[in-house]
């Protein structure tokens, strides 16, 4: 058993959000207090309030014009370097859970600084609820998925961007999309499938949507001494999986 | 829709435009997606850059306003090219007709045009018949009088140079997308017309409907799986509140209003019901006195039809009764009371300055609702003077759609059975019982003190309750409707004698003479021995699965029919076009698969056989449609508001019937430098309508938090506007301040050798709620309207934008 994982086809992305309210009604989170800024894009970014935002960039590739959504969360980590941070701090302030493979946040993670868990994360996805300081993100719905439901956001997702089931499953739909969608668009990839659990088709390279669509492609960030040590723990970690 | 939703799958080539689904109706996207997945093509058609182009295998901008110039380029260019499906052409269509020697199209005008009233003497439209009345073909399509000759010459002015000059779309995207989408034109392939409010909110809305109808005619598209004209519904049910007569030209069922000039029922069959000497032709219409009769009948049983039809309101002869008249009366104090039912007009409603002005003029106004609105509080919004409106305004809270029972009927015609979810919240009802008990309580009103005209009223059958509670099964059963008098017919070989109160099964069997009564004959079907909107049956045979049919779920008007016009997708021996994704097919004497429309036999049966376009008098698909208020073939006119004053296919500006109110010609923006910008209104994914719910969604306000007009970089620099800030966008009827959005996805066009900027906006705000989140688009609007449905022109206007 290798666990859960999403596949997330940006190839049939339409950017209708209802993953991003789906989340925010599932979990119950408060509406954030926006104001249009010039962009589609909102709230502006993630937040403790907001666990699942679509990003929107126009971008001209190739000479062709395009208007690319990335539907963000946190991508779950085989091996969640966000976590072994959190290790070696305060121990089940991060969890991994066994039978899926999400990693959790839990009320702990209020004794953890985020200026060191969010550097670690190649994707910059955790936030800080400011009052509370306890750190949030997107739990794979464990919730649900335990009680042998879909995570909220695949639930209402109407084109089938958003997929989810064990992983093997996902990886093999992933590989034979991606063969799909070569023939239209050569520059298409996958982004980090073997150390993520939520696989995103990207018919561009990552860096076109946004700038952390893979852990590569992130422009270098200064980093705390634990997330150094956390990132090179990392192949090590792989090794031992 | 004549196909529906799942039937999007099918297509070869999905053509969307005046419409944006991804963005509004997101749910039909998956078929959409579906659809390229095996191999159909998309193009996307728009001013602008939108999520669906995103999608798009082939994009191309137009001018707001000039999509008959797009469409009748695409018509030349099918008829320069000889593209159309030949065999379909001549035997469904009336491109074989000849018409009348008096009809003329001479510099934008078509004969009979009488310049005072503004509108047409049609007579010279007809065709011509022969000495026993049917009309005369050339099948060699060769006559220069022949619809297909006139049409020929017509749309030779709109060539590729033309079409791009006015419309500003690039010569090569024109080709591409009439290259593209005109490959349908093969017998084994269909394309889909997708559209929504940007093809219809136009002084010619009925007309860009009626150019795409043509394109599909010609390309034999319509009647197949993956074809058909498909309008997206805007709201849930619109198509059903369409049905049941919501407009004020129809009663339920698509019969027209009967008007002063119809005193009897007589007169009114005489006038309505259309007659056909050719008895290849199944004239549908040619029943309507059984549907007026059993409808009568479902609202008096108990009285004789003329009585009945006595009692039934008639519209003054040729008066426009339509949206925006209704409020340019309402302004005069034509009328006291006003209901405002599940409607926010002082921000849904072109013009609103003039529509909010026009209900101070009221004595009262009742709202239902399940938010306050612009309407309900109009009397304290901005610029109001509370202390001097004497409108007295009532508001009764509503529940909302899942908290009642009944059924809703989507864009492909399905009639949804839903139950009942949480109770009504506190105090608030259903709309049903609000109507039963209003009702109950006005008819008491009559009986105590008589007023006027009370026996319509008082006669009225108001069986609709149970226990004195609204009862949609009931409603839904006089809908269908049932035997009053016992009566025995023939169904199939054999008599069968109906008892009173026995379900009508279908509307064959609607009667003239008073013995059946129903509601709407179009929903004869849907509430027999069983509830079969209710039904959710997947079964399907294998030629069904083909296409995703799927007849047992729910229920589809007319008779479960799930394609439109099929007979038009099978040969003259009832032969599939498509034996792939087959519709309807003879085999050993019968039909299999969808409904067919009607039971008779192939065409190639002289004497049982019938035409395919059954709702049509001559059986044949509209090329040339006699029947609309401005003109038979789609002309190219400029919308009321617009940014040139000549255009190249005639010296007629506008469309010269178009609605229009005395006293506000002034106030339209022509090449006026004041105003130099056009602008479209449109929704956006996470609002709907004028946000009377999703404004106070949180989470739907915090993804799209305030108003905002999209401009293109260009238009930004020239008036030193930066993204995200405040801008007024303005024109003589109103202004409004709104946040910039920057973008490459909305480019100047080049019109008539000038560089022609458009903005667009979105009309889902308020003054209510959120106090921050800006006014209605429909301040900008004009009340002109569409000369056959008088729907306003809110796509395309004049405004100026500016700096804050």
């Amino acid at each position: 058993m290798n666990g859960k994982s999403f596949f997330i086809d940006l190839s049939k992305c339409t950017a209708c959000r209802g993953c991003q309210v789906a989340c925010k009604q599932w979990k119950n989170k408060p509406a954030e207090k926006t104001e249009n800024t010039g962009s589609h894009q909102n709230p502006p970014d993630l937040s403790w309030m907001t666990l699942k935002l679509v990003r929107f960039t126009e971008k001209t590739i190739d000479g062709k014009f395009n208007w690319l959504f990335f539907p963000d969360q946190c991508r779950h980590c085989v091996d969640a370097p966000c976590k072994m941070v959190a290790d070696s701090e305060v121990e089940g302030a991060i969890l991994q859970d066994e039978a899926t493979g999400a990693v959790i946040f839990t009320d702990k993670t209020k004794d953890i600084s985020i200026d060191n868990v969010r550097p670690a994360c190649p994707y910059d996805i955790p936030r800080v609820n400011p009052e509370t300081k306890v750190m949030f993100k997107c739990d794979m719905c464990i919730d649900r998925v335990q009680a042998g439901l879909l995570p909220a956001c695949v639930q209402t997702c109407p084109t089938g961007t958003m997929n989810f089931g064990d992983r093997d499953e996902m990886l093999a739909l992933a590989e034979k999309r991606l063969a799909e969608v070569k023939k239209r668009y050569p520059q298409a990839i996958l982004a980090d499938p073997k150390d993520v659990r939520v696989i995103f088709l990207c018919l561009f390279p990552g860096d076109n949507y946004y700038k952390y669509v893979t852990a590569e492609a992130g422009a270098p960030r200064t980093m705390t001494r634990q997330a150094m040590l956390a990132r090179l723990t990392r192949p090590f970690a792989r090794i031992l999986s | 829709m004549t196909n529906h939703w799942i039937d999007i799958v099918n297509s070869d080539c999905i053509f969307i435009i005046g419409s944006n689904p991804a963005e509004n109706h997101p749910v039909s996207f998956k078929w959409v997606m579906r659809a390229k997945e095996k191999g159909g093509k998309v193009i996307h058609v728009d001013p602008r850059f939108t999520r669906t182009s995103q999608h798009a295998d082939v994009f191309a901008r137009l001018r707001s306003g000039s999509d008959i110039a797009f469409f009748g380029g695409m018509i030349n260019y099918i008829l320069k090219n000889n593209l159309i499906f030949k065999d379909y052409v001549v035997n469904y269509t009336n491109a074989a007709f000849i018409v009348s020697d008096k009809y003329e199209f001479k510099d934008g005008l078509f004969s009979g045009f009488n310049a005072e009233k503004r509108s047409y003497d049609k007579s010279s439209w007809a065709f011509v018949k022969d000495d026993k009345g049917i009309p005369k073909k050339d099948p060699t399509l060769a006559n220069p009088r022949c619809v297909y000759q006139i049409m020929k010459k017509h749309y030779e002015r709109y060539d590729l140079k033309t079409v791009s000059k006015i419309a500003g779309t690039p010569e090569k995207d024109l080709v591409e997308v009439y290259k593209t989408y005109t490959e349908t034109g093969k017998p084994e392939k269909s394309g889909t017309m997708l559209y929504a409010m940007g093809q219809t909110q136009h002084t010619v809305g009925v007309q860009n409907i009626r150019a795409m109808s043509i394109i599909q005619l010609l390309l034999g598209n319509i009647g197949v799986a993956g074809g058909g004209i498909n309008a997206l519904r805007g709201e849930a049910n619109v198509q059903g509140s369409t049905d049941q007569g919501l407009l004020f030209h129809i009663l339920p069922g698509y019969l027209p209003t009967p008007t002063a000039a119809m005193p009897t029922l007589a007169d009114y069959n005489a006038k309505n019901t259309p007659k056909s000497s050719d008895p290849m032709s199944a004239n549908w219409w040619g029943n309507r006195p059984k549907y007026v009769a059993s409808l009568l009948k479902a609202m008096y049983p108990k009285q004789d039809l003329e009585t009945a039809y006595s009692w039934l309101p008639k519209l003054e002869p040729g008066k426009d009764q339509s949206w925006l008249s209704l409020f340019d009366a309402m302004l005069k104090g034509a009328f006291k009371g006003f209901f405002a039912w599940g409607q926010n007009p002082a921000a849904s409603t072109a013009n609103s300055n003039k529509t909010r002005e026009a209900m101070s003029k009221l004595d009262w106004m009742v709202t239902v609702n399940i938010f306050d609105t612009e309407t309900g509080s109009f009397w304290r919004g901005p610029g109001m003077d509370p202390k001097k409106i004497k409108t007295e305004v009532f508001f009764l809270p509503c529940c909302v759609s899942i908290e009642k029972e009944g059924s809703i009927s989507n864009s492909g015609r399905w009639m949804q059975w839903r139950y009942g979810g949480p109770k009504p919240l506190g105090e608030t009802k259903p709309d049903g019982d609000i109507i039963y008990e209003l009702f109950e309580k006005i008819r008491e009103l009559y009986q105590k003190e008589g007023g006027a005209f009370p026996d319509p009223i008082l006669n009225l059958n108001w069986d609709v309750a149970t226990n004195h509670v609204f009862d949609p099964h009931k409603v839904a059963k006089l809908i269908n409707g049932y035997f009053l008098t016992e009566k025995t017919l023939k169904v199939g070989d054999a008599d069968k004698t109906f008892k009173p109160g026995d379900p009508v099964p279908a509307f064959a069997m609607l009667q003239a003479d008073g013995s059946t009564c129903s509601g709407n004959w179009i929903y004869c079907a849907s509430y027999t021995d069983k509830n079969m909107a209710a039904r959710r049956d997947k079964t399907q045979t294998e030629m069904q699965a083909k296409i995703g049919l799927f007849p047992g779920w729910t229920w589809a008007w007319p008779v479960n029919r799930r394609v439109l016009y099929n007979r038009a997708s099978v040969d003259m021996n009832g032969k599939p076009y498509q034996p792939e994704k087959a519709v309807i097919a003879w085999q050993d004497g019968k039909w299999v698969g969808d409904v067919p429309d009607g039971p008779w036999p192939p065409m190639a049966d002289k004497e049982k056989g019938r035409y395919p376009f059954i709702m049509t008098t001559e059986g044949f698909g509209q090329i040339f449609g006699p029947g609309r208020n401005d003109g038979p073939l789609p002309e190219f006119y400029e919308p009321l508001e617009c940014p040139v004053n000549e255009h190249p296919f005639s010296k007629q500006l506008h469309n010269p019937t178009a609605l229009i109110f005395a006293g506000e010609a002034e106030k339209r923006a022509v090449c006026d430098p004041r105003y130099p910008f056009i602008c479209s209104t449109y929704r956006v994914t996470e609002h709907w309508q004028t946000g009377v719910m999703t404004r106070w969604t949180p989470w739907l306000l915090e993804a799209e938090p305030q108003m905002f007009v999209e401009m293109s970089p260009e238009l930004a620099e020239m008036r030193g506007i930066k993204g995200g800030e405040k801008v007024i966008v303005e024109n003589m009827r109103g202004q409004l301040w709104a946040k910039a959005i920057i973008s490459e996805r909305i480019k100047p066009f080049t019109v008539m050798g000038e560089t022609v900027h458009q903005v667009g906006i979105p009309w889902h705000y308020g003054w209510v709620y959120p106090k921050d989140g800006g006014e209605s688009a429909n301040l900008l609007t004009p009340s002109v309207g569409d000369p056959n449905t008088g729907i306003p022109e809110t796509k395309a206007f004049m405004v100026n934008v500016r700096k804050a």
